[in-house]
């Protein structure tokens, strides 16, 4: 019995939280990938994408819930996604045809684009806080939890309880949606193969015909489209608030560069890889262990590895040491 | 317009901005623009040694100067006496059990056949529990002596100007770590890890309260200048101010800060020069030709990684002293207020716009930017109230003027792109 209880614990406080959570940096992580391996820089505004199609969406929600429209159980969000898809689709567009695009033609090197995606991403900051503010957002209605900890425990007579936040299954579940959709895409579209082969060797698919503007756009595309869906999702699930998704950036780029940077299968197994050992290593083990630990065992204090406040620094130790270990990532991304 | 007309242009350009802050605004936001100018002048130096004479991507600024602002701390508040003998000693003593245990680790990966990296992760683990258990106690201790007041070890009680080149050292140590592991990456790479350190950097001096009282924050830093309050009793003081017409409490804030401005023109000055004779000579050439063609320069037998490693470090201890002069500047350490934002990639905007690759550039920039960085807001605001002008009361003025605040990162991306596109090479080119 004891050890079921542990089990329960791991589950909700470890498995579930770090299963959404590693969700949003995957999906978060395969845009950063995808420019990576199409445009070929590191897109430091990313962070920034994703505040900006998110910012869209609540306004979206906003406007939908002053005229009474909702989801029922479902967060009135997903109604206003493809507002904020589309909104930031525009966005990523446009700053490719003003800013990017330029650099492009002249063959710029990586770096630089790098740097001008630092401009990028000081412009779209600014255009956030500008129109929704600094401050913390919530926006998540409907139904906050699919069963609670109480429901458990009386369905299951354990002590521990468990619950499922509908927005951590939604997350998981939009997660298998759209990554289903993008490997679809990348493998079986004309358009999706010839983006791998773009990726793969730029001078040979320029040979066979392909159209470097038109992979380009469809590129910005769906980077626009995952952004947007990795900011919601951890939006509903956290809150929104712009210097978080700053922040963000960080573990999304530990996520792409752990899994090996330009491939997407990587982004997704880096994002787990770092959501899971930042929910680990953080985590008070003192109920867990009690749980598992004969009596005169038991833990006096929380036994948490590292204070929360330092989950940036776990996903930073991981990243060393897969950059030291095996500099390409763990699925062999590029190196350009 | 020959070169140097250009620079003497362009540095007119920024002495008129801040004398005219002085006139129109009053001269104390104009001193203080220029002293925060000097500071950010000499940050922008220092990113400009690692990105300008060598091409290296830091993105990690922040965490130098957040370092040098502890060694300021460190150096100059008087100890706690309490807090040392609480529990001084065991705090270091689970430092050093830190250090041990990877000096450990590393050398069981290195010596051992078989099983290394089992008995490496063994050493590891069972180090940090042993770690944590030493350390937490005295830290414990540490925080329980006046957690008002103080609650952490305080520092050596020097004189806090000693803080300047220690905060340097610090950040060049920090450096020669990160250096050490990441410089041989590439140059994506770097820019990553730069970037994470400078958050595990600021996330530790802001939960470490022992080290520097964390968010709790260090007031009331020694000054290396005279007090205003002790300036205004001064009969000496009083009767100079009335002789230049000024009244003794002004007179007191604008002598306090053009002390300052001294001190750190000083210390720019000194590194411009160290910075320009290092450029001009065959060391600075190599670097440059490195930065251009890492294959051609390795092929010539120069170390490039070695190289990356030296003026990785001697960049970021700059950062480091301007840290510490910032800290000292604003007499507390605040580590909520470190955002990567704007201590990091602004003063990427300061060497981007100034011209990457000369010093001259940088330092323009530093002073240029900064300018920019502090009137936007009033501009911004002014410029909101003119459009609102017309519009009716109601929330969304009120939310167009509230949002002025947010005009500077709007405006300091504008620029960058701008500069990047159209004068790529900055206001005062590399020659």
């Amino acid at each position: 019995m004891d050890l079921l209880n542990a089990i329960v614990a791991l589950t909700n406080f470890v498995l579930i939280p770090g299963l959404a959570y590693g969700s949003q940096l995957a999906i978060g992580a395969l845009g950063v990938t995808l420019v990576y391996g199409i445009l070929r820089f590191s897109n430091f505004a990313h962070g920034d994408v994703m505040a900006f199609g998110t910012m869209v969406t609540i306004l979206a929600t906003w406007g939908l819930q002053a005229t009474g429209v909702t989801a029922g159980p479902l967060p009135t969000a997903l109604l206003a996604l493809p507002v904020g898809i589309a909104a930031t689709m525009i966005l990523t567009l446009v700053t490719d045809r003003l800013v990017y695009r330029f650099y492009r033609e002249v063959r710029a090197k990586p770096v630089i684009l790098v740097i001008v995606s630092i401009g990028v991403m000081f412009v779209m900051n600014g255009v956030v806080r500008f129109i929704i503010g600094p401050d913390d957002q919530s926006f998540a209605d409907g139904e906050r939890f699919i069963f609670t900890a109480r429901d458990f425990k009386e369905w299951s007579g354990l002590e521990e309880g468990l619950a499922l936040k509908s927005t951590q299954a939604l997350t998981v579940v939009t997660a298998v949606i759209v990554v289903a959709l993008l490997f679809w895409f990348l493998n079986r579209t004309r358009t999706g193969k010839s983006m791998r082969a773009y990726s793969d060797n730029e001078d040979l698919a320029l040979l066979s015909g392909i159209n470097p503007e038109r992979v380009v756009m469809v590129t910005w595309l769906i980077v626009a489209a995952l952004a947007t869906v990795a900011g919601v999702l951890y939006g509903l699930d956290k809150s929104f608030k712009p210097f978080t998704y700053f922040q963000l950036l960080l573990p999304i780029f530990a996520a792409a560069i752990v899994g090996g940077l330009g491939s997407p299968l990587g982004a997704i197994a880096g994002g787990f890889v770092i959501a899971f050992s930042e929910v680990f290593v953080t985590y008070a083990w003192k109920k867990v262990l009690t749980y598992t630990l004969p009596e005169t065992l038991a833990p006096d204090g929380l036994v948490q590895l590292l204070s929360t406040d330092y989950k940036f620094a776990v996903s930073f130790i991981i990243l060393l040491v897969v950059l030291l270990f095996r500099p390409t990532g763990l699925f062999r991304g590029k190196s350009v | 317009m020959s070169d140097t007309t250009r620079k003497i242009a362009l540095f007119a350009l920024v002495a008129v901005l801040i004398l005219g802050t002085g006139v129109l605004q009053s001269w104390n936001s104009a001193l203080l623009i220029l002293n925060m100018g000097l500071i950010s002048a000499v940050m922008a130096l220092g990113l400009n040694l690692q990105w300008g004479f060598a091409g290296l991507f830091n993105v990690g600024v922040m965490g130098f100067v957040a370092l040098g602002g502890l060694a300021a701390v460190l150096v100059a508040m008087p100890p706690v006496p309490e807090a040392w003998s609480a529990g001084g000693l065991r705090v270091i003593l689970g430092l050093l059990t830190g250090a041990a245990v990877i000096v450990a680790a590393a050398q069981v990966h290195r010596r051992l056949r078989r099983h290394r990296i089992a008995a490496m992760v063994a050493v590891l683990v069972g180090g940090f529990f042993l770690y944590r258990w030493i350390f937490d106690g005295g830290v414990v201790a540490v925080e329980a002596v006046n957690p008002a007041a103080t609650g952490y070890l305080g520092g050596l009680g020097l004189p806090v100007l000693l803080g300047w080149p220690v905060g340097g050292l610090l950040a060049a140590g920090a450096a020669w770590i990160i250096g050490k592991t990441a410089l041989g990456l590439r140059s994506d790479y770097l820019a990553i890890a730069t970037l994470g350190i400078a958050e595990i950097v600021v996330a530790v001096m802001k939960n470490e309260d022992w080290l520097a009282r964390g968010v709790k924050n260090v007031n009331g830093l020694p000054r290396p200048v005279p007090y205003e309050i002790d300036l205004q009793n001064s009969p000496d003081f009083a009767e100079r101010a009335a002789g230049l017409g000024v009244d003794p409490v002004t007179a007191s804030t604008l002598w306090v800060k053009l002390l300052y401005a001294g001190l750190f023109a000083v210390v720019l000055v000194v590194l411009l020069i160290l910075a320009q004779r290092a450029l001009h000579s065959p060391w600075g050439r190599m670097m440059r030709a490195i930065r251009d063609n890492e294959t051609a320069a390795e092929a010539m037998g120069k170390d490039v990684t070695g190289r990356h490693l030296q003026i990785f470090i001697l960049g970021s201890a700059i950062c480091g002293v301007a840290g510490a002069m910032m800290t000292t500047l604003d007499g507390q350490l605040t580590p909520g207020t470190y955002q990567p934002l704007r201590f990091t990639f602004l003063i990427w905007v300061m060497v981007i716009v100034g011209g990457s690759g000369n010093n001259f550039g940088a330092v323009l920039g530093g002073m240029l930017v900064w300018f920019a960085w502090v009137q936007v807001e009033p501009l911004g605001r002014w410029l909101l109230e003119f459009v609102t002008s017309g519009m009716s009361e109601g929330p969304l003025k009120a939310h167009l003027l509230d949002s002025a605040a947010h005009m500077r990162l709007l405006t300091m991306g504008v620029l960058m792109l701008v500069v990047l596109r159209f004068s790529p090479r900055g206001l005062i080119p590399e020659r």
